[in-house]
This record gives C-alpha cells, sequence and structure tokens, in this order.
C-alpha cells in the first residue's frame, strides 16, 4: 500500500489547527496533485505524509508503517524511503550543489560514507546524472548562493531524485519556475514515478498544471479534503468553491504544451510499496 | 555521456590540509605540547596537594579583611586607570574627528596641517595601545618601584589608547551634518561638540566606556602578578606558597567580582541602549 | 536643539567624577603629581633609557626564538579553544535539552571568567614550567569565550536545513556536518580568528608567570634592569601582534569569498 490516513487531525505549536479529520487512502504507485489556496494546509499535510510532523489524531499508515509507533531506528528507515522536496530549498547557502545533491542519500549510506563524502564528493556521476535531467548539469560544482530561485529548486529536486525514495512527496516544487520549465519538471516528476512504480504526491499552485499532469486531483481547503476526483472529473464550480477566498483560479497559464502529457504506455513498472 | 569533472576543489584541499599538518608539527615542538607531562607524578602530586588544600577555605578574619582591601583595590585601579585613560582618550578622539575639523570646510589654505595632525595622533593611539598593560605595568614596577598605582598607569596608557580610537570612529561614523551646519555657522569646535555630535553618539560613548571598565576590572585582577597591588598580588603569593585554602578563597573573589563587574556593565548598557 | 549631556548625563558625570577622585585617595595617588614638569622630566628619562635597542645577533635570536615560541602557544591555543568550543557549543545552544544547556552554559562561564594568567598559574603547576602550561591556560580561558560565541551563532541559525536532513533519515552527527556547520562556519571562524589575535597579546605576557614565550624574556631583562633588551622584547610583541591582524584580516577577507 502507498499510505493512508484515517480521521487525521493536526494542531500547531501556537493553537491553529491546520488539519481536521483528513482521511485519504493512496495505493501504491499512484500519482496525486494536492491544489488548495494558499494556507489551505498542503504543506502540513505533506509533512506529515513525510513524518515529519507529528498529528495528534487519527491513524496514519505509511508504505505500511505506522511512523509514530516504530522504534527509532525503524523511523529512521522509513524516512531514507521518503523524499519531501521542500517548498523553500532547505540548503545552506554555501554548500555546493554536488554536496547538496548527495545529501539526498544520507539516510541509506553509512555515517563512514557521509564523513567521507564530506571531503570528497563519492559519487559525482550520479549527482550529475540527476543534475542533467533538470538542465542542471554544468553547475555540479557550483555554490548553492550563487544559483538563482529557480536552479535552487532544481537541485532540491535533484536532491530527492537521487534519493529515488519510494514515496516521493513534493511541496510546489516549481513555484519559482517559469511555465515551459514548469511544465517539463512536472512532467519529468511523473515519467519518474510511472518508471520507477513509486507514489508521488505534489502540491502545486496551478491548477490546470495538476489536471493536465496528474491522474487524481485533491483539493485541500481550511484543512480538509474538499474534493477527491479522478483529473478528469472535476468541475469548475468545486474549483471556484476552492480558491473563494483568493477570487480566481491559478493558472499556470501555458498555452501551448510542450511534449509532456501521459508518458507512453509501457510496460508497467514492479511497484515499490511493500 | 562525457565523464565527470573532477572536483576542482579537490587539490587545493588536499594542499592546504597536507600543509596544515606540516605546521602542527613543529608547532607542537614549539610549545613543548605533551599532555603526558599532566599525569607525571610529580606534577600530580603537586596540583592534588594543591587542591585538597581549596577545603576548607581560608575564612580567617585577618585574611578576610586583607582580602577585602583587595578586592576594593582592584575596583579603585580599575576605576582610577579608566579615569586617567579618558585624560588621554577624549583629547585625541576629538582630534581624530575629521567632523570637528574647521580646516577642512574652509578654504582649504592649512587642511595639510589637519590632516598631519590626525595621522600622527592616530599613530600614536596605535603605539598606546599596542602594548599590553601588562607590559606596562611591569615596566613601571620594575622601574620606578611603583604599587598599585603602577597598574592604574598602565591601564590609563593602553586602554587611553583603545578609547582613543573607539571614540574617534564613533564620532566620525555619526551623522556630521548638524556639526558640520554649526561650523559653518562659524560655532566653536566645543559647541559643535556639544550640540551637533554628542546628542546623536552619547549613548555609544558612554556603553562602550562602561564596557571597557568591565575590561579594566578583569586587567586589574591580574596586575599583582607583576606586583601592582590587587587581587592579582595576594593571588601570586598564596601560589607561591602553594597555600590551597587561600587560593580558593581568593579564585572565588575573582569570580565574584568579574561576574559582578559583568553583570553591572551589562545593565548598564542595557539601560543605555 | 538639544544639548549633548542630560540631566541624568550629568548625574552620571558626578558620579563618575566621585568614583574615580575616591579611587585615587584610596590607592593614594597623588593625581596632580602626575603633571609637573618633574614628573615630565622623569618621563622624559623613563623613555630614553630603551634607546636604542638592543641589537646583539645573540639576543636577537633569542628573541627569534620566544617570538616562535609565543606564535605557537597562540596558535595551539587557539586550535584547542576552537575544539573544546564546538563540544561545548553543541550543548549549551540546547540541542541536547534544557540540563545540559544549564551544564555547559556553567562550564563555559567559569572557564571564562578565570582571568588567563590566572589559569596559567594553575597550569604552571599542573604542567610545569614551560609553553605547554601557557597554551593549555590560554586554551581553557578561550574555550569558554569562543563556546559561548558559538553556541549563540548556533542558536540563530536557522533549523529547515537540518530538520530537512534529518528527514531524509540521517543521523545527528550527519544533519549538523550536512546541514548546521556550513551555515555557521563562516562566523565561527572569524571569531576564532578574533581571539587569535587577542591570544597572541596574551601569549606574549604570560612569561611573566613562567609560562613561556617573550614574557619570560622581558621579565628576566628588566629584573636585571636591561632596558635595552626590554625594548627589543616589547618591539618584537608589538611586531607580532601587527603580523597576526594582517594574517587575520586576511584570512578572513579570503574566507568570506
Ligand atoms: N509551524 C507553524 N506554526 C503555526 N502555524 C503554522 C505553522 N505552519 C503552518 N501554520 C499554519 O497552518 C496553516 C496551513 O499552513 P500550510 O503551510 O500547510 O499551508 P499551505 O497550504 O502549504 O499554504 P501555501 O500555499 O501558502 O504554501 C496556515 O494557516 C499556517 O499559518
Ligand atoms: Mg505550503
Amino acid at each position: 500500500m502507498g499510505f493512508s490516513l484515517k480521521g487525521v487531525g493536526l494542531t500547531h505549536a501556537n493553537g491553529f489547527r491546520a488539519l481536521r479529520d483528513v482521511d485519504l487512502r493512496v495505493a501504491c504507485g499512484e500519482r496525486v496533485a494536492l491544489v488548495g489556496a494558499s494556507g489551505a494546509g498542503k504543506t502540513t499535510l505533506l509533512r506529515v505524509l513525510a513524518a515529519a510532523l507529528r498529528p495528534d489524531t487519527g491513524r496514519l499508515s505509511l508504505l505500511g508503517t505506522d511512523p509514530w509507533d516504530a522504534s527509532p531506528a525503524t523511523l529512521r528507515r522509513l524516512r531514507a524511503r521518503i523524499g519531501l522536496v521542500h517548498q523553500a530549498p532547505p540548503i545552506p547557502p554555501r554548500q555546493r550543489v554536488v554536496t547538496a545533491v548527495l545529501a539526498g542519500r544520507l539516510g541509506q549510506w553509512p555515517l563512514w560514507k557521509s564523513l567521507a563524502s564530506l571531503l570528497y564528493p563519492l559519487d559525482p556521476e550520479g549527482a550529475r546524472h540527476q543534475l542533467a535531467r533538470l538542465d542542471l548539469g554544468e553547475r555540479l560544482y557550483e555554490r548553492c548562493d550563487r544559483l538563482s530561485g529557480g536552479q535552487l529548486q532544481r537541485v532540491a529536486l535533484a536532491r530527492v531524485l537521487y534519493q529515488q525514495p519510494d514515496l516521493f512527496l513534493a511541496d510546489e516544487p516549481v513555484s519559482a519556475m517559469d511555465p515551459a520549465l514548469s511544465e517539463l519538471t512536472v512532467a519529468l516528476l511523473n515519467e519518474e514515478a510511472s518508471r520507477r512504480g513509486v507514489t508521488l504526491v505534489a502540491s502545486l499552485h496551478a491548477v490546470d498544471l495538476a489536471l493536465r499532469h496528474f491522474p487524481r486531483v485533491i483539493g485541500v481547503k481550511e484543512g480538509q479534503v474538499l474534493f477527491d476526483l479522478p483529473a478528469g472529473q472535476v468541475r469548475e464550480a468545486q474549483l471556484r468553491e476552492l480558491y473563494a477566498a483568493e477570487g480566481s483560479v491559478p493558472m499556470a497559464g501555458l498555452a501551448v504544451l510542450p511534449d509532456a502529457g501521459q508518458p507512453a504506455a509501457a510496460a508497467p513498472p514492479p511497484l515499490r510499496c511493500a | 555521456m562525457s565523464a565527470v569533472p573532477r572536483d576542482p576543489a579537490a587539490l587545493p584541499r588536499l594542499g592546504w590540509t597536507l600543509a596544515a599538518l606540516v605546521l602542527l608539527w613543529p608547532l607542537l615542538r614549539l610549545a613543548d605540547f605533551e599532555p603526558v607531562r599532566l599525569l607525571d607524578e610529580g606534577n600530580l602530586r603537586a596540583m592534588g596537594h594543591f587542591i585538597r588544600g581549596f577545603l576548607p577555605m581560608e575564612t580567617s578574619h585577618d585574611f578576610m579583611a586583607l582580602l577585602g582591601k583587595a578586592m576594593v583595590e582592584t575596583l579603585a585601579m580599575a576605576t582610577a586607570g579608566i579615569a586617567l585613560s579618558l585624560l588621554l582618550a577624549v583629547p585625541l578622539g576629538l582630534a581624530m574627528t575629521r567632523g570637528l575639523s574647521v580646516s577642512r570646510i574652509g578654504p582649504g589654505r592649512r587642511a595639510w596641517i589637519g590632516t598631519l595632525v590626525r595621522a600622527l595622533v592616530r599613530a600614536l593611539l596605535a603605539v598606546l595601545r599596542g602594548v599590553p598593560e601588562l607590559v606596562w605595568a611591569l615596566l613601571f614596577v620594575r622601574v620606578f618601584g611603583l604599587g598599585a598605582s603602577a597598574g592604574v598607569l598602565a591601564l590609563g596608557i593602553t586602554y587611553g589608547g583603545m578609547l582613543g580610537k573607539v571614540y574617534g570612529e564613533i564620532l566620525e561614523s555619526t551623522d556630521g551634518r548638524t556639526a558640520r551646519g554649526l561650523l559653518e555657522a562659524g560655532s566653536g569646535r566645543v559647541a559643535a561638540l556639544f550640540y551637533g555630535l554628542l546628542p546623536h553618539a552619547g549613548g555609544e560613548l558612554v556603553s562602550y566606556t562602561v564596557y571597557r571598565w568591565e575590561c579594566a576590572v578583569r586587567a586589574s585582577v591580574v596586575m599583582g602578578f607583576v606586583g601592582a597591588g590587587g587581587l592579582g598580588q595576594l593571588m601570586d603569593q598564596s601560589m607561591k606558597m602553594l597555600n590551597g585554602g587561600e587560593a580558593a578563597s581568593i579564585l572565588l573573589t575573582f569570580l565574584l567580582l568579574v561576574l559582578a563587574a559583568d553583570g553591572l556593565s551589562e545593565f548598564l548598557r542595557r539601560r543605555l541602549a | 536643539m538639544r544639548a549633548g549631556i542630560s540631566p541624568a548625563g550629568v548625574f552620571g558625570l558626578v558620579l563618575l567624577a566621585a568614583a574615580a577622585a575616591g579611587s585615587f585617595a584610596f590607592l593614594e595617588m597623588p593625581l596632580g603629581a602626575l603633571f609637573t614638569g618633574s614628573a615630565a622630566r622623569e618621563a622624559v628619562a623613563f623613555v630614553g633609557r630603551f634607546i636604542p635597542p638592543e641589537t646583539d645577533p645573540a639576543f636577537l635570536a633569542k628573541v627569534g626564538w620566544a617570538a616562535l615560541e609565543t606564535l605557537a602557544i597562540s596558535l595551539l591555543s587557539t586550535l584547542l579553544a576552537v575544539l573544546g568550543g564546538v563540544t561545548l557549543a553543541l550543548p549549551a545552544a540546547g540541542r541536547q535539552g534544557p540540563l545540559a544547556r544549564q551544564a555547559a552554559r556553567f562550564v563555559l562561564n567559569l572557564l571564562r571568567s578565570v582571568p588567563e594568567l590566572v589559569w596559567a598559574t594553575l597550569m604552571v603547576l599542573a604542567a610545569g614550567l614551560g609553553p605547554f602550561a601557557g597554551t593549555l591556560a590560554l586554551a581553557l580561558h578561550t574555550t569558554g569565550v569562543l563556546g559561548r560565541l558559538f553556541a549563540e551563532a548556533l542558536e540563530n541559525t536557522p533549523r529547515a536545513p537540518a530538520q530537512a536532513v534529518t528527514g531524509l533519515g540521517a543521523g545527528p552527527l550527519a544533519a549538523f556536518l550536512y546541514a548546521v556547520l556550513p551555515l555557521v562556519a563562516p562566523q565561527w571562524l572569524a571569531y576564532a580568528l578574533y581571539r587569535w589575535e587577542m591570544n597572541i597579546r596574551m601569549a606574549a605576557i604570560l612569561g611573566f608567570v613562567g609560562a613561556g614565550g617573550l614574557g619570560a624574556l622581558l621579565y628576566y631583562s628588566l629584573s636585571l634592569f636591561h632596558e635595552a633588551e626590554a625594548s627589543t622584547v616589547i618591539l618584537a610583541m608589538l611586531a607580532m601582534a601587527i603580523a597576526v591582524d594582517g594574517a587575520s584580516a586576511w584570512l578572513r577577507q579570503r574566507m568570506a569569498g
């Protein structure tokens, strides 16, 4: 199974109820987009799915394990299998791109390897391969504070691609990119998830991107699931309600689609969600 | 796919690491770095004996009276030293301040004199603060056979240099337009200082002086090691006689004094901020 | 327009003047005597005795050697203090719980409040006369200072990067090295260099209590009233301090880039 939430609620330290009574089942290998207005609770939900925030009510199962019931060692092993692309890339400015990307495997590497790689990058080929897919292969040894916002976001993405997680979470992974690049990047994420047979959940600001690329779309409003439908069944009225507070439905607005869409039908990959 | 370029930082890193390691060896030799010496039997016995003597601490009436007097002497040394340093720092700091220069705004006929004076003052301040206060104190103790006065003079000189420089820098960096306006209107330097610069910079100046007073207390505590009176002298004597009980009392007094000066200085500076 | 001095300021000045006058009186130090003609003549004679500095090659060699020793003390002690400071700063910044935080802060305060020279007298007892004692003494005091500054820098560091790396399943050491150290390193380095500048000056006087370096030479020269030699040693101290300031500024600039 991918993951399931039953009656999950979360109250932040300041007393704000960011999630209330969320029920959600996502099967292994599904690709899901989260949409909703700013402050709706998308980031909070993704951090719960990354076992980074502990819900205070409800039951949670990630890749078949309840993270908050598990031993510390099990929790660490579970986290190593979950990759979250953060909304704001949490990368130290003076770190080099290669180090930031290789950090993706810190949960899998033994300690000696993590330490050694800090002195001399142990797998620059691996890092460069993932960067090249995002058109950033040339910046391998650059310092992260010399990159643009969109480039830094791609480095953070490359880190999680390099991690090769079984549950791929992305929090507004294209918010700092132009429409064409957003389109390509979201397509790449979907292609990667289908190819490896892993579950993908991405929150997106632009609704049209979500509808074009993801088979299943979940609308979040005020910490609750407003709708949970196949992309083809989402109605305009539902979107209007979702974004009622903002006045209009946000779109990436790219008229001519680059060659993205659904990945070419190939033999379905083995699913990786034991 | 083309080969991945090698890490360009690897070679310099290796070079610097090797250089550091090669340098470390002579450093360790020069500093006589032998941690085993801490476990040397003679040293262990001396230290153990000394520390065992810490308890009970010396609290006899005579000794406490001595301690009290030394403590007051230490504080007096710091305060008198700062007062003396102000006599040096204020005129020199003002002389360094370009914002108070009359020649600079006028038709600059004599401007070079002002520039020269400011450069000389700067150099003088550098020499004054370049020599540590303890060196000055040792000089005065040895050459003139002075006691606590040597400490005061030493603090006055070194801290005069430090304060003068910082006063100059603070005044320099404050908004000089008011002062300039006053000078252009024909007022004197003193009036320009009081009405033009101090309203902007006063808090910072006082705050830095208080901080330096705190440093002076710490410095006065050790002046006695070169014979310039205060708590240090008492400590020196107790250490030479390996009297642990006395040393413990003095150390505790040190700590209290330094912490109190710390606290008072922080309190005053927060009030000023 | 407001004059520079407020009533509170006047009160403060009066208080300061009273404290200063009291201090001079307590020390039985006639301040007026400092500004007489005879005092001025004495000062000139005093300075005259130090000119010219001693330039005998054998003595210069001795000074050079002592200067190297001083440099070694200052460098090693700063290095040790960086290690000790980091070790104590991690708990002092509250990363191992409130109890460890209090304990670490107490140790740091203790180390910091005891002046270098007092540590030196204690270390001379523990490790014998010589530069090793001086190195330990400076390292102990500087550990206290740097530990506090390092902890402050740690507390002001954003936590998101470290949380992200822990979220990948990495352990605490890896998280620290990959996501905290790169953030605080520049500031820690600046603090360490600044303390090195202070330590070269301290290392030069530790010899007064038998803890090695240039200070011992100065102490003996002055005890024997060899003022010319003393002035050579003082010049060497000045030169070292200026050289270290320059080196430190250069390093700082390089690292900032
Ligand atoms: N650490 C926190 N402490 C307190 N409140 C928080 C915290 N994080 C988020 N919140 C609150 O929880 C609510 C949901 O926040 P969340 O970050 O999940 O929104 P979001 O849907 O990701 O919004 P956006 O599209 O702007 O990123 C918001 O009202 C926010 O103010
Ligand atoms: Mg968000």
